[in-house]
């Protein structure tokens, strides 16, 4: 072995490697595969994720490092370090759960199965690339590698225009946060002459007074090309617009995994590569910080639930306001060192964060399914369709607003707030604190509403929701309900409560038919029956139901022991 | 990592308190078992919420009874592990003499809630869900009482938010969503900003453990942090309570919730405010605390004058005109369910609004006594704290009862239709409603009156360091609240129970002598009815005009009586069924004028008796025996105030 060949750890790059690899294995089989078979490529590519994720259990147990100089062994180009797996593990696991989610959606929609796979298993790899890159080279390129394909991803269905559209904007904007990034990169390494993350910062420590602006100059641009990505106010108008015309798993693949990307390139760079010049980004970051979330809350606040796509762009907005409590431990990072807990929390939140979003996203693929309007006011009455769909999305609701039972979004939510306080940023926690309240107001209405009677017209609905609502379920099971508690009324003289008020004809009906049926009147229980029988185009896939299932079981599982992610707040990461 | 401290069965006691709640609550989703089926889905899991709720009540009876009274300032029954070490957070569990009496009202409330519920049924839609939320609340009330922690005391302050929320906006009457939301927003905006000083003491004392922040003497926090501490936390605390002038979800909450709700949300969800006042406050930032004391103390007896006020603003008969237009306005149906138009709130009248406002006066005391800073005043506050719970508890169940009964809370349809009103109509009912409301007023001898004397005493001599004349014009304030008080319920009784003198004010009706008119009067909410008329309309009306179809025996119609039995439900088409039956079929007086009143109806129930019993001997036993309550809490006062429990 001489001293001018490097050893590559195998190992060390294997997840990353093999979700490359799958990607290049499903484009080939693409071409090989008959079109009946084509479902095979979801499978393989569902398979080659889930390998990809066992692939970072035997880099557990230390560090390894691969790429590095010859001369130098200590700076290398990829470090799996805690940092890296624990991102690498929300990458992978959160795209293996939009594969699960696409699964029926590419059947469903007429995707181009093979183009679709491909482009996800790479954009995935690209993702789970940047973790662990620790050279400004390769950091740009796994980001581009992780955000082209979505773009494709976006505009992949091919008779939508707003699919087009939306892929349009979001290319342009994207591309123009990349140029204004590498303009930022050049200036650093101008300053520095280095790009290896230690390198630069040690360069930076000691800049010439002369390239004092061009170092500073060069950090804001560097920084401002992940806050796009993480979609960090003001680089987030791009987020709702695109979010709705993407197929709906691959806007939760971009809200999640999409924004970790971005998340971890900026902590790496901020963190890793300009420590020294915290004083300049760490003001910075608070202030978007405090602008995403309350942009992000204040928009979602004013959907109305009658819109069309309200679920998705609901979310979309929400998931600006989470990014914004994401960058809250960051900013504080600035203060309290990478040594901090705050880095940690970030970690711990983001995981939290994937987890529940991708599951709301999941149930939101559900109900777009049977209605495609997607709605808000078509979750209305989804606990008597779908109840655990509904007990499901309520859960992942309440973990994002950070309320009982969702035990893990408050205690992730307490940690940011401290690290906060932690870091003197009293005035952001305040704002985290306020904005929790806000974002409260929008995904309680929206969990009241899964609870609601189904398909009426209630008190804060408009009156063409509710018939809408019944014309468009022709498709779905609610005309099936309706007419089973109507069927069970009859007799029981209810049909003259037509002629009362919107609001009460359907529980009126409702209450009918209990008593109708039952002497203790059991009053949801005929709805509850004949729903399955009659919402059979409802059905749930498999593939969704296991992602929905495996969404609550991590959600559930964080509730109940939130040490299993917090504990990267006192884990000693890089 | 000291895990089960005391080697007794104590801990695991505690244990089982917090977690069978949860585990009900999970379990009442469930499908019930082959075997506990019972007569239906409906009914199966009501019986399992009473079945979980009494289980809880047991244990929580058993814990007392292990209790051990010799040492109540010690914590007892301690389970402390680590839960989340990142965070510091410790799943600390224990009981002292303060916290004891509130768990097991906590239990006992919440089983007599579920007995009501299985006996009544929850209006609106399925049973299951109701029970779930029922346990959910009861799991997350008594852990507020029972954790040691501060995040986790944080974590169960907030549970209760969610349940609270459903049962008002899905089982209360009239005005129920805005009057949910305005409770979780209230509650939630003082609540974040309760997580910012628990954040704050708890990186500041270098610990989340209660116990240790209280003891660690001299505090490692200085006066500035106590002070924002105490602000912050004092403001999530405060709207609990409800403070003047954080109160103004309460009365719009308690109007809509349903009884249940409305028993829960008085008896225990607003001891969590002044719990933590002085679990929390008092020991861990006590410097914080003097500097507030004064503000406190004035907001306090503000609330007490205001709350009277309010309450006697609403008690007294309207001065002139006839105050609602339409005298058979609105009603709802029966138990507080929603859904047809209701004139009470607007009326302004409402038992349920006046219990409500009643209630900030009563927190009001309780919150001069813990502004005293003294033993006598925070004991004193403690026990204002468990009378509260058991009168007002038993007060709305009460006016539940009435209004199932007159399908409406309004006071002035009560006093004024009615005309002989309780006592003539029912007067075991209306002897347990002037009982409540005596007790209320704080009548020396029952439980009521020691707590807001020994508040009164605490403020007469405040703590040192603290302005004693100041305390003294509170002193005073607070003693002319207690008359003010004492007016209004007065007015209450006499116009309830006994009717208004001059019957002329409401409707123009004379009220007629009490007259056997109708056999079905042991038919569940039937009254034989004033309202039988046409003119009754809603909710009211729909419920006699059943009860007149029942009568007609050929109408259609016969088999809603049990329909409008449960609820508002049908109002449409039942509203129909009098304006052709009624005026031939029901009696003379129903065709009569409206307000010439049969006033005979069910008297209290078995089961009714069942729930409030308890709730009327507690009373009458805190009231004579005051000393068992201060001997349990009295010590451990003591050492929260000196430098925390040992």
């Amino acid at each position: 072995m001489t001293s001018l060949v490097q050893s590559v750890d195998w190992l060390a790059l294997a997840p990353p490697a093999l979700a490359a690899g799958a990607a290049l294995v499903v484009l080939v089989a693409d071409l090989f595969l008959p079109e009946r078979r084509k479902p095979l490529l979801g499978v393989l590519a569902t398979a080659g994720l889930l390998l990809a994720g066992l692939a970072l259990l035997p880099l557990l147990g230390g560090e390894r490092r691969t790429f590095c100089l010859t001369t130098d062994p200590d700076t290398c180009s990829y470090v799996a370090d805690p940092f890296a797996l624990a991102f690498q593990f929300l990458v992978l696991g959160g795209a293996l759960l939009t594969a699960l989610i696409s699964l029926h959606t590419v059947r469903d929609r007429q995707v181009p199965a093979g183009e679709y796979w491909f482009l996800l298993l790479a954009s995935a790899a690209g993702a789970a690339l940047l973790p662990a890159s620790r050279d400004l080279a390769t950091l740009v390129i796994a980001l581009e590698v992780a955000s082209l394909p979505v773009f494709a991803l976006v505009g992949l269905v091919r008779d939508s225009r707003l699919s087009g559209e939306s892929a349009l904007k979001f290319f342009l904007s994207s591309v123009t946060a990349t140029a204004v990034m590498l303009l930022g990169v050049s200036f650093v390494y101008a300053v520095t002459g280095a790009l290896h993350l230690p390198r630069v910062a040690d360069g930076l420590a000691d800049v010439p007074p002369g390239l004092a602006t061009l170092a500073t100059a060069g950090v804001a641009l560097t920084l401002v090309g992940f806050a796009f990505k993480a979609a960090a106010a003001p680089f987030h108008f791009w987020v709702p617009d695109t979010y709705i015309g993407a197929p709906v798993p691959v806007a939760g693949y971009l809200s999640v995994v999409g924004k970790a990307a971005g998340l971890a390139g900026l902590i790496l760079v901020a963190v890793v590569a300009f420590p020294s010049h915290a004083e300049v980004w760490g003001p910075v970051v608070a202030v978007l910080a405090a602008l995403t979330m309350t942009a992000g809350n204040a928009a979602a606040l004013r959907q109305r639930p009658d819109r069309a796509h309200g679920a998705v762009r609901l979310l979309a907005w929400s998931s600006v306001g989470q990014a914004g409590y994401l960058l809250v431990p960051v900013a504080a990072a600035a203060y309290t060192g990478a040594s901090g807990g705050a880095v940690g929390t970030a970690v711990a939140y983001a995981l939290m964060y994937a987890a529940v979003n991708l599951g709301a996203f999941a149930v939101t693929a559900l109900v777009v399914r049977a209605r495609p309007a997607g709605r808000i006011a078509d979750f209305r009455g989804l606990w008597a369709e779908h109840p655990l769909a509904a007990l499901a999305l309520a859960f992942f609701l309440l973990v994002l607003a950070g309320l009982p039972p969702g035990v893990i979004g408050l205690f992730a939510k307490a940690a940011v707030v401290s690290a906060a306080l932690e870091a003197g940023l009293g005035w952001l926690a305040l704002v985290t604190a306020v904005n929790v309240v806000i974002a409260l107001v929008y995904y309680l209405r929206w969990t009241a509403d899964l609870f609601r009677a189904p398909v009426t017209g209630t008190a804060d609905g408009p009156a063409d929701g509710g018939a809408s609502a019944t014309a468009d379920g022709g498709a779905d099971g609610g005309p099936a309900t309706l007419s089973a508690v109507g069927a069970a009324a009859g007799p029981a003289e209810s049909p003259a409560a037509g002629a009362g008020s919107a609001t009460a004809a359907p529980r009126g009906s409702t209450k009918g038919a209990a008593t109708g049926t039952t002497a203790s009147g059991a009053s949801a229980a005929p709805g509850v029956s004949a729903a399955p029988g009659g919402a059979a185009p409802l059905r749930t896939p498999v593939s969704l139901a296991a992602a929905i299932s495996l969404a609550a079981v991590l959600g559930v599982a964080l509730s109940g022991a939130p040490q299993l992610v917090l504990r990267f707040v006192t884990a000693a990461l890089f | 990592m000291t895990g089960l401290t005391t080697g007794t069965v104590l801990p695991y006691l505690l244990l089982a308190v917090v977690a069978v709640p949860f585990l009900g609550s999970v379990t009442a989703l469930l499908p019930a078992p082959p075997g506990l089926r019972g007569r239906g889905p409906d009914q199966a899991v009501l019986r399992h919420g009473v079945t979980v709720t009494g289980a809880v009540l047991l244990l929580s009876v058993a814990l007392a009874a292990g209790f051990d009274r010799g040492d109540p300032a010690r914590m007892q029954a301690t389970t402390d592990v680590p839960w989340i070490p990142a965070l510091g957070t410790r799943f600390h569990l224990g009981v002292d003499g303060v916290s004891l009496p509130l768990l097991v009202l906590t239990a006992l409330l919440t089983f007599l809630c579920a007995v009501h519920a299985y006996f009544r049924g929850p209006k609106g839609t399925s049973a299951r869900g109701f029970v779930a939320l029922l346990l959910l609340l009861e799991g997350g009330t008594l852990a507020t009482f029972a954790v040691l922690d501060l995040l986790l005391f944080f974590l169960a302050f907030e549970t209760v938010l969610i349940p609270m929320y459903f049962l008002i906006a899905r089982w209360g009457g009239a005005g129920r969503e805005r009057a949910a939301w305005k409770f979780i927003l209230y509650t939630l905006l003082g609540s974040v900003v309760m997580l910012l000083g628990l954040l704050l003491l708890g990186l500041r004392g270098g610990t989340f453990d209660m116990v240790a922040l209280a003891t660690d003497s001299p505090s490692p926090i200085g006066h500035g942090t106590q002070l924002l501490a105490v602000l912050a936390i004092g403001a999530g605390l405060a709207v609990k309570t409800p403070m003047w002038p954080l109160h103004s979800w309460l009365p719009d909450a308690h109007t809509a919730a349903p009884t249940t709700g409305s028993v829960l949300l008085a008896g225990v969800l607003l001891k969590m405010g002044t719990y933590g006042f002085v679990r929390i406050l008092l020991p861990i930032a006590p410097d914080g605390m003097r500097t507030v004391a004064p503000y406190l103390g004035a907001l306090a007896v503000a609330g007490i004058v205001y709350g009277s006020l309010a309450c006697l603003g609403l008690a007294l008969p309207p001065s002139a005109s006839p105050r609602s237009a339409s005298p058979a306005g609105a009603g709802e149906g029966p138990g507080g369910g929603g859904g047809g138009g209701d004139g009470g709130r607007f009326g302004g009248g409402d038992l349920k609004r006046l219990i409500a406002y009643s209630s900030v006066g009563h927190m009001g005391f309780v919150l001069l006594g813990i502004a005293s800073l003294t033993p006598t005043g925070v004991n004193g506050a403690l026990f204002a704290n468990i009378a509260h719970g058991l009168i007002t508890g038993l007060l709305f169940f009460l006016v539940g009862a009435v209004k199932e009964r007159y399908g409406t809370a309004d006071l002035d349809r009560l006093a004024g239709v009615s005309g002989g009103a309780l006592y003539g109509r029912a007067p075991r009912l209306g002897g347990l409603f002037a009982f409540g409301a005596v007790a209320s007023l704080g009548l020396p001898g029952l439980a009521g009156f020691w707590g807001e004397m020994l508040a009164l005493f605490g403020a007469f001599r405040p703590a040192d360091g603290l302005n004693r004349p100041l305390f003294l014009v509170f002193t005073a304030v607070g003693a002319a609240g207690t008359l003010l008080t004492a007016a209004y319920l007065l007015v209450v009784v006499r116009r309830v129970c006994m009717g208004d003198r001059e019957p002329g004010h409401s409707d123009g009706a004379v009220p007629a002598a009490p007259a056997d008119v109708d056999a079905s009067v042991d038919t569940d909410g039937s009254d034989g009815s004033p309202g039988a008329s046409a003119a009754s309309a809603e909710g009211m009306g729909a419920r006699e005009g059943a009860q007149a179809g029942g009568r007609a025996g050929p109408h259609a119609a016969a088999h809603t009586a049990p329909a409008a039995g449960s609820g508002p439900a049908a109002t449409a088409p039942v509203t129909a069924t009098p304006a052709g039956t009624a005026p031939a079929t029901a009696t003379p007086a129903a065709s009569a004028s409206r307000g010439a009143a049969p006033p005979v109806f069910a008297d209290v129930r078995g089961h009714e008796f069942a729930a409030w019993t308890p709730l009327v001997v507690l009373t009458v036993l805190a009231g004579l025996w005051p000393a068992v309550l201060l001997g349990l809490t009295d010590p451990a006062v003591q050492a929260l105030l000196t430098g925390g429990s040992r």
